[in-house]
């Protein structure tokens, strides 16, 4: 003797009626918010990478079993996709069935008359007749069913339609985050004040594609960055105004335009838009070699550090023989005390400081790895020099001279498409209309059943809203006394 | 005046609502003592409140006063800066506990909410006490980042909720402190003042459907502003993914009562845990957490 089997197709069915069950899906719900605690806890490599490396730094081991659980790619996790995943599919397999259902109840009559009134919700006595009590039902605009010695009426049934509405617009947000995700794509460049960015992929510091959108397909415009000024509050030193002035094309025979960028206010290309995200400065600088000849000129966009811009960079000038790389650090307004050394006490140009320390030896960027622009590996170099420059001085080492010329600032712009945002928008708004709908909108039945010469009238209050009592107390005055 | 004199008189407002929330908060404290009186001879004590009618309505008229002062503080620190006064974390508090307490008052319009007075009173104080000493910035203009005019929709319905779910989860712990005194015996004199159990539950939950839709409507219109000017709708930010844990449990509430019947004790805890992430976002994300809602300096 076996036991019988249970066939796939029921399991399946068996699973599938489970997974789209309001318990699992409300589990679901639950899950999702819990899983996503932890992102809020350690530093996400989407958000702050540096952060994620000190992490390493400081507990390599405890680091490398927190990334095996992808503790610091929380909401990429396989795991944390695997939640919404299913709660998505949850919610179709449960709204959507529910959708149908609802359509066939709205033609439905109203339940007939519970066998005992008195138990229900308002239960009252009225001498009225049982055609009053129709007409006023009717008056009120109330569905109603008749038997030969009751009537059952129902009104509200809006309230469903907005829960509905409220559910269905929920999956309109997941899909169009979904679709900014595989369609859309974001990067950042770095621009020096003077210059211009032209949107083609090689322009970009970082590109993040989606999945499905095709670099060829970048829209073709322009920008040049005329002028940067912030303003800063003397005694705080806290930002009061960035504004970008710049001068754009939509593609590359169109018109120029001008306009003005600020952090609120971001530019508008189609469905791509460009944001001020950063600033910071690039000192000028020129190099040449012992015989006077020019090896290297231009600007060199310095990292900050803090809120009053003090920053670091590099200066790589691989044509000399041997390679130079200066490892320095800028101050726009210098200051020095005991502990911190030199620092920058204020964010704007006061008393630009350039500090340098001169390296010779292999810069090792034919190497093809990539290397970061703001630091240089002295592992295989020698330092050769130390020093400071103010604004037209030099500096003269073993085998050249550098120049520090000027400075200029520079802007961090972010490109991003998000084709999948306003599916996001108009779901979250017609989630808060489906939202009030179903929660102040109060659906109620009311009961009425003549028993010996009165009227006994009762109700039900489907989500609990208040008011169903006095609704039937005026019920009965507006019946009054007359048969 | 000055800019700077609006600044002092919102400050020195800002005292006088302390002082008198304490005197209300001391009236409270007077009335629920002594409305309890000793049978000379037995001993046994029950609930009169007929003999403290005097010092209820004391404590009541003064709390209007202090909220009073509190208003008007809240609108010359607005003057003073020249915007809506919600550019740091002092601000938010005093703003903050301006709503709870007018969300106090407007409810006890409709509902008898004067057992509510002594535990309203002490959060108010509380709230203002580390406001002014712990979290005061001098009134200044706002970063860069805020300069929008998301900032009055954003953060005002996102403060508003605050002081509304904080008002339910006091109703929802009075609901559970109240239960245990139930579930040992009768009620003690001293709880009869209390309403009873049933319209206690009921009045955490339509606090809570009341201010649902409008706590949504905050983290939307959070989304909307950081996309104007952060380039993103939705980043996970630490304040951005507490906010929307917060939403889940509040949903995870509104759903367990209306479809799966929850009442009661159980409807309280997931109440009380569902405001105590919304306190958690508030303190912890900005006092010690990271991300983009750190503004400096609080």
């Amino acid at each position: 003797m076996s036991a019988p089997e249970l066939g796939t197709t029921s399991l399946l069915r068996y699973l599938w009626r489970q997974l789209t069950s309001m318990r699992t899906a409300l589990i679901l719900l639950l899950l999702l918010g819990i899983a996503s605690i932890p992102g809020s806890i350690f530093p996400q490599r989407t958000q702050s990478p540096l952060k994620v490396r000190e992490y390493f730094d400081d507990d390599p081991n405890g680091a490398k079993w927190l990334d095996r659980f992808y503790l610091f790619d929380v909401y990429g996790s396989p795991w944390f996709s695997a939640i919404y995943l299913l709660l998505f599919i949850s919610l179709v397999g449960c709204v959507l069935p529910r959708s149908f259902h609802y359509f066939k109840e709205i033609f439905k009559a109203p339940p007939e008359a519970p066998s005992l009134l008195n138990t229900m919700e308002g239960f009252q006595l009225s001498p009225a007749s049982l055609e009053r009590a129709e007409a006023w039902l009717k008056k009120n605009r109330f569905r109603i069913s008749k038997t030969s010695d009751s009537i059952a009426a129902e009104k509200g049934y809006l309230r469903e339609t907005g829960n509905l509405l409220f559910h269905l617009s929920l999956i309109v947000v997941l899909l169009g985050i979904a679709g900014s995700s595989v369609f859309g794509m974001r990067g950042e460049a770095i621009v020096n004040v003077g210059e211009r960015f032209i949107n083609t992929p090689t322009n970009y510091d970082n590109l993040t594609p989606g999945r499905f959108f095709s670099l060829g397909s970048l829209p073709t415009f322009t920008i040049r960055v005329n002028n940067f000024s912030a303003t800063y509050d003397r005694k705080t030193t806290q930002a009061l105004d960035y504004e970008l002035k710049v001068t754009t094309k939509d593609s590359l025979d169109s018109s120029e335009v001008n306009q003005i960028v600020k952090v609120n206010k971001p530019l508008t290309f189609g469905s791509t838009r460009v944001y001020l995200q950063a600033n910071g400065y690039s000192p000028l600088v020129t190099v040449r070699d012992s015989a006077g000849l020019v090896k290297f000129e231009g600007p060199v966009p310095f990292l900050p550090q803090d809120s009053n811009l003090s920053s670091i960079g590099a200066i790589k000038v691989p044509d000399m023989d041997p390679q130079i790389g200066f490892v320095s650090s800028f101050f726009p307004t210098a200051a020095r005390d005991e502990v911190r050394g030199g620092f920058s006490s204020f964010p704007e140009l006061l008393d630009p400081r350039l500090l340098l320390s001169v390296w010779k030896g292999d810069l090792k960027m034919d190497d093809g790895v990539p290397q970061s622009i703001y630091r240089i590996d002295t592992t295989d170099m020698e330092r050769i020099g130390l020093w400071a420059l103010s604004i037209g001085e030099s500096y003269s080492f073993e085998v050249g001279s550098i120049t520090f010329n000027g400075v200029v600032p520079w802007v961090n712009l972010q490109v991003v498409r998000d084709p999948g945002k306003q599916y996001a928008l108009i779901g979250s708004i017609l989630a808060i209309a489906g939202l009030l709908i179903s929660l102040f909108i109060r659906q109620r039945r009311i009961w009425v059943r003549e028993v010996g010469g009165n009227l006994e009238i009762a109700g039900l209050a489907l989500n609990k809203l208040p008011g169903l009592e006095d609704e039937i107390g005026k019920m009965i005055q507006e019946l009054g006394d007359q048969k | 005046m000055s800019q700077s004199d609006w600044a002092y008189l919102s400050n020195d407002l800002i005292y006088v609502a302390l002082a008198l929330y304490a005197l209300s908060f001391l009236s409270y404290t007077y009335e629920t003592a002594f409305s309890l009186r000793a049978n000379k001879i037995s001993g046994d004590k029950h609930l009169d409140r007929s003999i403290t009618t005097k010092s209820r309505k004391v404590a009541s008229i003064v709390f209007l006063l202090a909220t009073a002062s509190l208003t008007l503080a809240v609108i010359a620190r607005g003057i003073s800066a020249e915007r809506i006064p919600l550019g740091n974390m002092y601000e938010y508090s005093i703003t903050g506990a301006m709503t709870f307490a007018l969300a106090y008052l407007i409810i006890g319009l409709k509902f008898d909410l004067s057992w509510l007075g002594l535990p309203s009173s002490i959060l108010i104080l509380l709230i203002l006490g580390s406001a002014i000493t712990l979290l005061y910035r001098p009134s200044a203009p706002l970063v860069p980042a805020l300069q929008s005019s998301w900032l009055v929709i954003h953060v005002s319905s996102a403060i508003l909720s605050g002081g509304i779910f904080l008002l339910s989860n006091t109703v929802a712990g009075a609901y559970l402190w109240l239960d245990r005194i139930e579930r040992k015996g009768e009620r003690s004199e001293f709880a009869k003042r209390l309403p009873s159990l049933e319209s206690l539950d009921q009045l955490s939950y339509r606090l809570v459907a009341f201010v649902f839709p409008l706590w949504t409507f905050a983290v939307i219109s959070g989304a909307i502003w950081a996309e104007a000017a952060w380039g993103r709708y939705w980043g996970w930010d630490p304040k951005e993914t507490w906010a929307f844990i917060t939403w889940i449990l509040y949903a995870s509430y509104l759903h367990a009562r209306v479809t799966a019947g929850w009442k009661g004790r159980k409807a309280a805890w997931l109440c009380l845990i569902a405001g105590s992430s919304y306190l958690l976002n508030y303190v912890y994300i900005n006092v010690w957490g990271s991300g983009r809602h750190t503004y400096s300096g609080l």
